[in-house]
C-alpha cells in the first residue's frame, strides 16, 4: 500500500486576543490507498480544523505549519494557493457537514456540479454533463437527469448530501475527506450515506478521511482510527485493535458511552466523562486528559505526554504502562 | 407566486388612487385655480367668470373625478400658463428625465459595487476605510450643495464642463454625478454587508473546495447572491432619483421633468403640477412593484417555489 495523504507534526495557529490558541497541536497520521482513516473525538478537539488544514481551506487568521504534508507524493505546503486550487476538487475533494447550507442557492444542482469537473478537465459542457448524470445515479438519485435542472431548495438534506458526494467524485480524486458528513442527517439517511461511500470507495480505490464523533460511524466503516483529544491524537490503530483492546483512558471513556445491545442492563446510566476539554492556549505542558481522567497520577501533570509507538500503526498517549492501561480498561474506577 | 403578484397589484392601484386624492386635495387647498388662472390683474368679477367656465364651481368630489377620469386616459388637462396639452409637455421633457435618472443610477452602481466588494474583502482594512468615508460623505452632503461645489470646480475654475443646459452629454455629467452620488453609500453600505455575509457561507467553502479560481469564486458565487438585495434598492432608487431631479434639474437648468415641476409650482401651474406628482409617484409605485418581482426572479427560492 502507498500512503496517498501523509501528515506529519500538523499544527495549526491561531493568534486572538488574549494569546494564541494552538487548537491542532502537532498531529501526525497518513491514508493509504483504499483505506478509510476515522478521526475520532468530541466537539472542538480539532477534527474540522484539521480536515480544513489540509485544504488549505482555513479562516484567514489561522496558520498552518507542519514537517511533512504530502498527496501522494506532492507537498503541499510549498504550493501557492493556484497550484493548491488546482488540486482541489481533482485530486481531493472534501464534503461537508452541513449539506442544507454547502450548495449555492443560486445556481442549479447540474451548474454546480459540472463545474467542478470543467475546472480541471478540458471537457465541453456535454460531457461535464453526462458526467453529472452518471455520478448522481451511481449516488442513488432517481430521475438524474431531471435533478441538474434543479434548484438546492428543491431537494432534501439527504439528496443534497449525495450531490455533495456526486460533486465530490466528479473528477475521481485519490482523497477524499469527508467532515461529519451524515451529522445533519436523519439516521435512516445516515447510514445509506455511509453505506454509498464505503461501496464507492471499494470500487474507486479512494483513501478516504472520514472525520466523526460517532463511534458507531467508526465501528462500520473504518480501517483505522486515530482518536483525537484537544488537538492531539491520544490513540491510533486498526479499528478492531482499539475497540476491542482501548488503551488510553480517554478512549475507553468513550467507548463506555455507547450502550451495547445484549449488554447494557436496560435502566443503567450511560457512561459519560464529566468536566470539559481544556483551553487550548499554547503548547500542551502535561496530559490535556488528566484533569478529567480517573486514573491520573502525578507523572501525568509533570510534562507533555509523548505519543508511545506500539508499532504497526498503533500507539496511544499516556504515561502508564500498556499493561496498566489494560488492566484501567477490565476494571473502570467508579467515577 | 401569482397570487401573490396579484395581490401586490391592487395594493399598488390603492396606492396610487390615494396619492392621486391626497395631490387633488393639497393643490386644490394651496391655490385658488380660478386666481391663479385669471392672473393677478384680474378683477374679482373675472375670476368667478372664470371659475365657472372652468368648472371650478362644481362639488369637489366631481371636479377629483373628472381629474381622476381624465388622468386614467392620459388626458391631465391644459396648462394654465404655456396652453398647451400638460400630456404633450410631458412627453417631451420626460426623456431627459429618464437620461439623468439612468445615467445617475448607473454612476451609483459603478461606483458602489466595485467599492463595496473591495471593503468586503478585507473588512477594516484601509480600504475599507477609505470606502466608508466616501459613502458617510455623500449621506451627509446635502445634493444640491455638492452641486453647487461641483459647478464652482467644474465649471467656473477648470471650465471643463457646461454647467446648464441639456444639450450634449456633457450636460448630464455632473447633474448625474450629483444625483447618484447620494445614492451610492446604500448600494455600497448593502454590496458590502452582503458579500461579508455571503463569503462567510458553506456555499463559498464549497465553491473553493471544488478549486474554482478566485475571480469565479468572488463574481460568480458570492457577488450573485449579494447582488440580489442591491438589485431591488436600485429599482426603488431610481424612483427616488426621478423625483430628487426637481432639485438638480433646477440647479443645472435641465429641461426635464423636474424643471418642469419647479416652474409650475413657482407660477401655480396646478395642472402642470398635479399631473408631475401622480406621474413620479407611479413611477415610484411601478419600481417597488418591479424590485419585488425583479428579487423573486434573481432569487430561484423565490422564483421556483
Amino acid at each position: 500500500m502507498s500512503a496517498i495523504l501523509e501528515v506529519e507534526n500538523l499544527r495549526v495557529e491561531i493568534p486572538v486576543a488574549t494569546g494564541t490558541l494552538v487548537p491542532v497541536r502537532g498531529i501526525s497520521f497518513s491514508v493509504q490507498r483504499g483505506e478509510t482513516l476515522c478521526i475520532v473525538g468530541e466537539s472542538g478537539c480539532g477534527k474540522s480544523l484539521t480536515s480544513l488544514s489540509i485544504m488549505n481551506l482555513l479562516p484567514k487568521r489561522a496558520k498552518r505549519t507542519a514537517d511533512r504534508l504530502r498527496l501522494g507524493g506532492a507537498d503541499l505546503q510549498t504550493m501557492d494557493e493556484r497550484t493548491m486550487s488546482d488540486i482541489r476538487g481533482d485530486r481531493m475533494a472534501m464534503i461537508f457537514q452541513e449539506p442544507m447550507t454547502s450548495l449555492n442557492p443560486a445556481y442549479t444542482v447540474g451548474n454546480q456540479l459540472e463545474e467542478a469537473f470543467l475546472r480541471h478537465r478540458k471537457a465541453s459542457r456535454r460531457e461535464a454533463r453526462e458526467r453529472a448524470v452518471f455520478l448522481l445515479e451511481k449516488v442513488g438519485i432517481s430521475a438524474a437527469a431531471s435533478r441538474l435542472g434543479q434548484y438546492p431548495h428543491q431537494l432534501s438534506g439527504g439528496l443534497r448530501q449525495r450531490v455533495m458526494i456526486a460533486m465530490a467524485l466528479m473528477c475521481e480524486p485519490e482523497l477524499i475527506i469527508a467532515d461529519e458528513p451524515t451529522t445533519a442527517l436523519d439516521v435512516t439517511i445516515q447510514a445509506q450515506i455511509l453505506h454509498l461511500l464505503a461501496s464507492l470507495q471499494r470500487e474507486l480505490q479512494m483513501g478516504v478521511m472520514l472525520i466523526t464523533h460517532d463511534l458507531g460511524i467508526v465501528a462500520r466503516v473504518a480501517d483505522r482510527v486515530a482518536v483525537m483529544y484537544a488537538g492531539e491524537i491520544v490513540e491510533t490503530g486498526t479499528v478492531h485493535e482499539v475497540f476491542s483492546r482501548p488503551l488510553h483512558p480517554y478512549t475507553q471513556g468513550l467507548l463506555r458511552c455507547i450502550p451495547v445491545p445484549g449488554k447494557t442492563r436496560r435502566g443503567a446510566h450511560l457512561g459519560s466523562i464529566p468536566g470539559v476539554v481544556p483551553a487550548l492556549f499554547g503548547d500542551p505542558t502535561q496530559c490535556n486528559f488528566a484533569n478529567r481522567c480517573e486514573h491520573a497520577v502525578p507523572a501525568c501533570t509533570a510534562g507533555p505526554v509523548p505519543l508511545t509507538g506500539l508499532g504497526e500503526g498503533r500507539g496511544y498517549r499516556c504515561v502508564l504502562p500498556v499493561e496498566t492501561c489494560i488492566a484501567n480498561q477490565a476494571r473502570p474506577v467508579a467515577a | 407566486m401569482l397570487a401573490y403578484s396579484l395581490k401586490r397589484l391592487v395594493l399598488a392601484f390603492l396606492v396610487v388612487l390615494t396619492v392621486s386624492g391626497i395631490t387633488f386635495t393639497l393643490t386644490n387647498a394651496a391655490i385658488d385655480p380660478a386666481k391663479a388662472l385669471a392672473g393677478e390683474s384680474a378683477t374679482a368679477g373675472d375670476i368667478e367668470a372664470i371659475r365657472k367656465a372652468y368648472g371650478f364651481d362644481r362639488s369637489y368630489l366631481v371636479q377629483y373625478f373628472d381629474w381622476l377620469g381624465g388622468a386614467l386616459t392620459g388626458e391631465f388637462g391644459e396648462s394654465f400658463r404655456m396652453r398647451r396639452p400638460v400630456a404633450t409637455l410631458l412627453a417631451e421633457r420626460l426623456p431627459v428625465t429618464m437620461t439623468l435618472g439612468l445615467c445617475a443610477l448607473a454612476f451609483a452602481l459603478l461606483v458602489s459595487i466595485p467599492l463595496g466588494v473591495v471593503a468586503a474583502l478585507k473588512p477594516n482594512s484601509g480600504v475599507d476605510r477609505v470606502a466608508l468615508s466616501i459613502s458617510v460623505l455623500g449621506q451627509a452632503l446635502p445634493t444640491f450643495w455638492f452641486a453647487l461645489m461641483m459647478i464652482i470646480l467644474f465649471g467656473v475654475v477648470l471650465r471643463w464642463l457646461p454647467i446648464s443646459g441639456s444639450d450634449t452629454w456633457l450636460h448630464f455629467v455632473m447633474p448625474s454625478i450629483a444625483l447618484g452620488y447620494y445614492a451610492t453609500p446604500a448600494f455600497m453600505r448593502l454590496t458590502r454587508a452582503g458579500m461579508i455575509e455571503v463569503l462567510a457561507s458553506d456555499y463559498i467553502r464549497t465553491a473553493r473546495a471544488k478549486g474554482l479560481r478566485a475571480p469565479t469564486v468572488l463574481f460568480k458565487h458570492a457577488l450573485r447572491n449579494a447582488i440580489i438585495p442591491v438589485v431591488s434598492l436600485a429599482a426603488v432608487q431610481f424612483g427616488f432619483m426621478l423625483g430628487g431631479s426637481v432639485v438638480i434639474e433646477t440647479i443645472f437648468a435641465l429641461h426635464g421633468v423636474g424643471f418642469l415641476a419647479w416652474e409650475s409650482i413657482s407660477r401655480s401651474d396646478i395642472p402642470v403640477v398635479q399631473a408631475i406628482v401622480l406621474l413620479i409617484s407611479l413611477f415610484y409605485i411601478v419600481l417597488t412593484l418591479l424590485a419585488d418581482l425583479l428579487n423573486a426572479y434573481l432569487d430561484p427560492r423565490i422564483r421556483v417555489a
